[in-house]
């Protein structure tokens, strides 16, 4: 029985109707089309998934749509101003903080978040507030590098 | 993935309607750590999911008779900004603390841990430590039960159809008491317990412990109140020698299995190794109180 969900979304209003099973991930790239939010496990641990639901990281696979019925989200599409980068995205690039990307999305919400916590995160602080975000690449080395430089860029 | 309804009611009257009149299977849905990976995985189907996180007598944190009655749906993330709950029982919180990343906390809840029904569930030593008990409302009204009695083997529960923990209670610390809960796991972070340890314990003037609670997880099919355990400290000044028949006593409560994380004869070990860490930190709070 397929019911209506209605949220903002990077600002935009917008409305579905889904299946009341339907995940936030999959509402935001299967309805919204919004491909940049990845899914890269099945048991909620890889946080390539990480979305802002009224301001904090959640993992939009551990979320039904219809739980965030009226939140507002923020999906990695909604950092960059139109060809500038956010100065986390930034830090990422210049710091060679990804290989594949496949982890990014979800690395650079969930840095963004911390930052918020925290404006001048310690590297330990750091490696402990990444523990919900897996990266097959990297190592995490020069993740960690990428937000102790996006931290310093975003306090301006 | 059958689900085909979602409720989110505002009472605990409804909800419990709600999972009355249900045909066929229904989920309380608290956090969805567990629910929603289950439902992925296709180890859970049900019809209905009931959402208890707009029920605000669910959903808040209330002083009661010295200790507090922490709502079924409060997240570890709202645990672990409650200074007053913090400071009078850490180690419940450091416990529900373990769980997942802050993406998890936000949302994962001690009665979702605890109704899970996982051997491993890292809340649950620490709370059945504490003596902690749950409110349990049902189609037949509101009913007491400890938090030991709640799960009865893996993934299983004490609870009958249609019942929803609505709360749990824990009671006020002893003055002289203290709290702590330490797991061992292969990694140092993001991992399932291999042994899990719970230890309240209270001194008298004298340093004398005059009562304790030792309570070990991921050890036997639910989590043990291990009573040889609290003996084993009790009218000692906890020192050296009742650390080590603590140790004794925790290893010889075990009834573990062999998986990847660990064999039967290593969680056994560890399970004397982490009792007395724990029991060393708790007599440290109960010193210093
Ligand atoms: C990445 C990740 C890491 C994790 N790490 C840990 C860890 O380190 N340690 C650990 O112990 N667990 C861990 N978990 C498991 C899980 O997060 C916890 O068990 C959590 O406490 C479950 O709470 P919840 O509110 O999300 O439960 P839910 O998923 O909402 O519910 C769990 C079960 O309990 C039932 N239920 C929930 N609330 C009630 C209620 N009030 N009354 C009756 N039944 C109810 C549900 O129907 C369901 O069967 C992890 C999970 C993930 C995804
Ligand atoms: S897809 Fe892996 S945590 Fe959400
Ligand atoms: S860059 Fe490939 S998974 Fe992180």
């Amino acid at each position: 029985m397929p019911i209506t969900v209605s949220m903002t979304v990077n600002g935009k209003a917008v409305t579905g109707e889904i299946e009341p099973r339907t995940l936030l991930v999959q509402f935001i790239r299967e309805n919204l089309k919004l491909t940049g939010t990845h899914v890269g496990c099945d048991t909620s641990q890889c946080g390539a998934c990480v979305v802002h639901i009224d301001g904090t990281s959640v993992k939009s696979c551990t979320t039904l749509a219809v739980q965030v019925d009226g939140a507002d989200v923020h999906t990695i599409e909604s950092l960059a101003d139109g060809d500038t980068l956010h100065p986390m995205q930034e830090a990422f690039r210049e710091n060679h903080g990804l290989q594949c990307g496949f982890c990014t999305p979800g690395m650079v919400m969930s840095a963004v978040d911390l930052v918020k916590e925290n404006p001048d995160p310690s590297e330990q602080e750091i490696r402990e507030w990444l523990e919900g975000n897996l990266c097959r690449c990297t190592g995490y080395h020069n993740i960690v590098k990428s937000i102790k430089a996006g931290a310093a860029a975003m306090r301006g | 993935m059958n689900t085909s309804q979602y409720e989110a009611p505002g009472s605990v009257d409804e909800a419990v309607a709600l999972l009355a009149n249900a045909k066929g299977n229904a989920r309380v849905l608290a956090g969805g750590t567990d629910l929603l990976v289950q439902i992925r995985m296709g180890m859970a189907d049900p019809a209905l999911i009931v959402d208890i996180k707009k029920i605000s007598e669910m959903t808040t944190v209330t002083a009661e008779n010295g200790g507090f009655r922490i709502g079924a749906a409060v997240s570890g993330a709202e645990l672990n900004e409650n200074a007053a709950v913090k400071s009078m029982w850490p180690g419940i919180v450091e416990a529900m603390d373990l769980i997942g990343s802050t993406q998890i906390q936000g949302r994962c809840t001690l009665a979702g841990n605890l109704c899970n029904a996982s051997p491993a569930a890292d809340s649950v030593p620490a709370m059945i430590a504490a003596d902690m008990t749950c409110t349990i409302a049902g189609p037949n009204g509101r009913r007491e039960a400890s938090v030991g009695s709640i799960a009865t083997s893996p993934g299983k529960t004490s609870l009958a159809d249609g019942e929803i923990v609505v709360s749990l209670f824990v009671p006020a610390q002893n003055a002289t008491g203290g709290d702590a809960y330490l797991r061992f796991i292969p990694r140092t972070e993001m991992d399932i317990a291999v042994v899990g340890v719970g230890v309240n314990l209270t001194l008298d003037g004298n340093g004398v412990c005059t009562a304790a609670r030792v309570s070990l997880g991921a050890v036997a099919p639910t989590a043990l109140l291990v009573d040889d355990a609290a003996k084993a400290l009790i009218g000692t000044k906890v020192d050296d020698a009742a650390m080590d028949n603590l140790a004794a006593a925790a290893s010889a409560a075990c009834n573990p299995i062999n998986d990847k994380r660990g064999t039967i004869e290593f969680r056994t070990k560890v399970a004397g190794v982490i009792a007395r860490r724990t029991a060393a930190i708790a007599l440290e709070r109960a010193r210093s109180n």
